[in-house]
């Protein structure tokens, strides 16, 4: 195949779907490429102005040997401690990101729906700590959970979220609540892309209306 | 397009571009968390403070436990008239006004203290003692103010009991009634570890719900001794707190302060907050603040902090002395 040929071909590729395409395909198609186009997903050039894998990782691995392994066993305890201190870096990385977006107020110019999504992550995020935090079987766990559990039944919702049941908070903290974090972060990071990064706060250059 | 909206070329125009690897950052990133992740977790470990069991407990504290013990058969603990959604006691719920969101949404974890943590575990253990099995038999058919008065006899001669070195609760003879060979066979039950397992007990094979134990374990003070200890209760900011010396829910601190100060830790309290309802007030504030911080784009005033404390400059401190070079250099509008 010719150079020519050859990007010809690729050009295709990368080109909008034609106006008269039709179907769920197309459509969803045509509105990913308008929204985020590979261009905006991955740049390669941003304005002169990003932990939480290793926690899931971790997770993975505590998760999948048993939920009382880290206990009897040092490299089980040691995968601990990177889930540990996996969290602790996860919460300060979002908190510094969450004052950063605050102090450069990086809602402006349409992204109150990213700064939403972000608050909603934050929250999620508390949530499943707290999860993790009763589900240690051990000495905090039990702390905590006795102590939580007049707050939430003070709420009307202890029994539907019954910190004392390790049962129903492990299931929320392995497999609901990191879904549902890695589902908003996913919808944070198009939307941050889709939409680019805000510019300066009362900037002299200011472009747009 | 919507006419509200512009093109990046458009919106970025006069910003100066500069090359950059996203894949390469994030690689970056990940590599040096992991790195630094390692090293603390080599170094710092986690903390790992053994749980508490009723075992571990009734041996430790018998006198505690059986303090607690019969508690729970007189219907005088915490749990035993706790409210919503344990059983339909008041003792624990909290309102606000005519705002009562424990009690409207009513029991969905029974407990009955007498029978569940006392009553039906020792019921479960008769086989082959027939002194328990008849001073279960007397006591269930005894009235209730003959059963009240044998605990109270009982709760008092406990305060006076000797301990043995062998962990023998001597308790001075009285009018106890049966009750000195239930609470003599409870604390037998919970030394043995039998009623740990009891507790969990239900109608199913596999166990996962520790509602009934840790309940038990709270209405006692040994769990609650240890966490003083520990620096864990809550005037010590305990709900944020981990054992040792540990980093723990530190994302918590707003939350936990709401407990440090007035109203919410006082008895005659403010616009009917006090320390009697202080678990619904945090929540309720904590929700209030949740919701502000999410409605922040909308709310003028608190999106318009960043405006007047100019933290901005200093984030975008490079683009604003690019600005003033250019502006220095006649040409403001440069791209």
């Amino acid at each position: 195949m010719s150079d020519d040929a050859a990007s010809g071909a690729a050009d295709q590729a990368t080109q909008p779907l034609a106006d008269d395409e039709t179907g769920w395909t197309a459509s969803v198609r045509r509105r990913v490429e308008k929204t985020l186009p590979i261009s905006e997903l991955l740049p390669t050039k941003q304005p002169a102005y990003v932990g939480s894998f290793w926690v899931v990782l971790s997770g993975v691995v505590l998760a999948f040997f048993g939920s009382a392994w880290w206990h009897v066993s040092s490299i089980g305890h040691f995968f601990n401690s990177i889930h540990f201190w996996s969290v602790q870096m996860f919460f300060i990385f979002m908190v510094l990101h969450l004052w950063g977006q605050f102090w450069g107020a990086g809602w402006r110019d349409g992204r109150a729906k990213t700064w939403m999504v972000g608050v909603v992550i934050f929250t999620v995020s508390i949530g499943t700590a707290f999860t993790g935090y009763v589900i240690q079987q051990n000495f905090d766990s039990q702390w905590i959970a006795i102590n939580a559990k007049d707050a939430i039944n003070s709420t009307g919702v202890g029994g539907l979220f019954n910190a004392l049941n390790f049962g129903q908070m492990y299931g929320l903290h392995v497999m609901l609540f990191p879904i549902g974090v890695t589902l908003l972060v996913v919808l944070h990071v198009i939307q941050v892309r889709a939409k680019g990064v805000v510019r300066p706060i009362d900037d002299p250059m200011q472009a747009t209306p | 397009m919507k006419t509200s909206k512009v093109d990046k070329k458009t919106y970025y125009r006069g910003v100066a571009m500069v090359p950059y690897d996203l894949l390469k950052e994030v690689a970056f990133a990940m590599i040096g968390v992991l790195a630094f992740v390692l090293i603390l977790s080599a170094v710092l470990s986690s903390p790992d403070v053994p749980s508490v069991t009723l075992q571990s407990w009734s041996k430790a504290d018998p006198v505690d436990f059986l303090t607690t013990a019969s508690g729970e058969l007189s219907g005088s603990t915490v749990v035993a008239s706790y409210g919503p959604p344990y059983n339909s006691g008041s003792g624990s719920v909290q309102s606000w006004g005519p705002l009562n969101l424990q009690q409207w949404a009513g029991v969905h974890i029974p407990i009955n203290a007498p029978y569940d943590f006392v009553l039906e575990p020792l019921t479960q253990t008769t086989a082959g003692d027939a002194t328990l099995a008849s001073a279960l038999t007397a006591y269930e058919g005894a009235s209730g103010s003959q059963q009240q008065k044998w605990l109270a006899n009982y709760t008092t001669g406990l305060s006076t009991a000797t301990l043995a070195a062998d962990g023998t609760v001597t308790v001075p003879s009285g009018d106890y009634g049966p009750v000195s060979v239930l609470m003599d066979r409870m604390l037998t039950l919970a030394r043995s570890g039998g009623l740990d397992a009891l507790l969990l007990t239900s109608d199913h094979f596999f166990q996962t719900d520790f509602s009934r134990p840790l309940l038990f374990l709270d209405d006692g003070g040994y769990i609650a001794d240890l966490a003083t200890q520990q620096k864990l209760d809550g005037d010590d900011w305990g709900v944020m707190n981990e054992t040792g010396r540990y980093p723990g829910q530190a994302w918590l601190w707003l939350y936990t302060m709401w407990y440090q100060i007035p109203p919410f830790n006082s008895d005659t309290g403010f616009l009917g907050i006090s320390a009697a309802n202080t678990d619904l007030a945090v929540v309720g504030v904590m929700l209030l603040l949740t919701a502000l911080l999410l409605l922040v784009p909308f709310i003028p005033g608190l999106r318009d902090i960043p405006r007047w404390i100019p933290i901005h400059k200093l984030i975008w401190r490079g683009h604003y002395a690019e600005m003033r070079r250019q502006a220095a250099a006649g040409d403001p509008k440069a791209p």
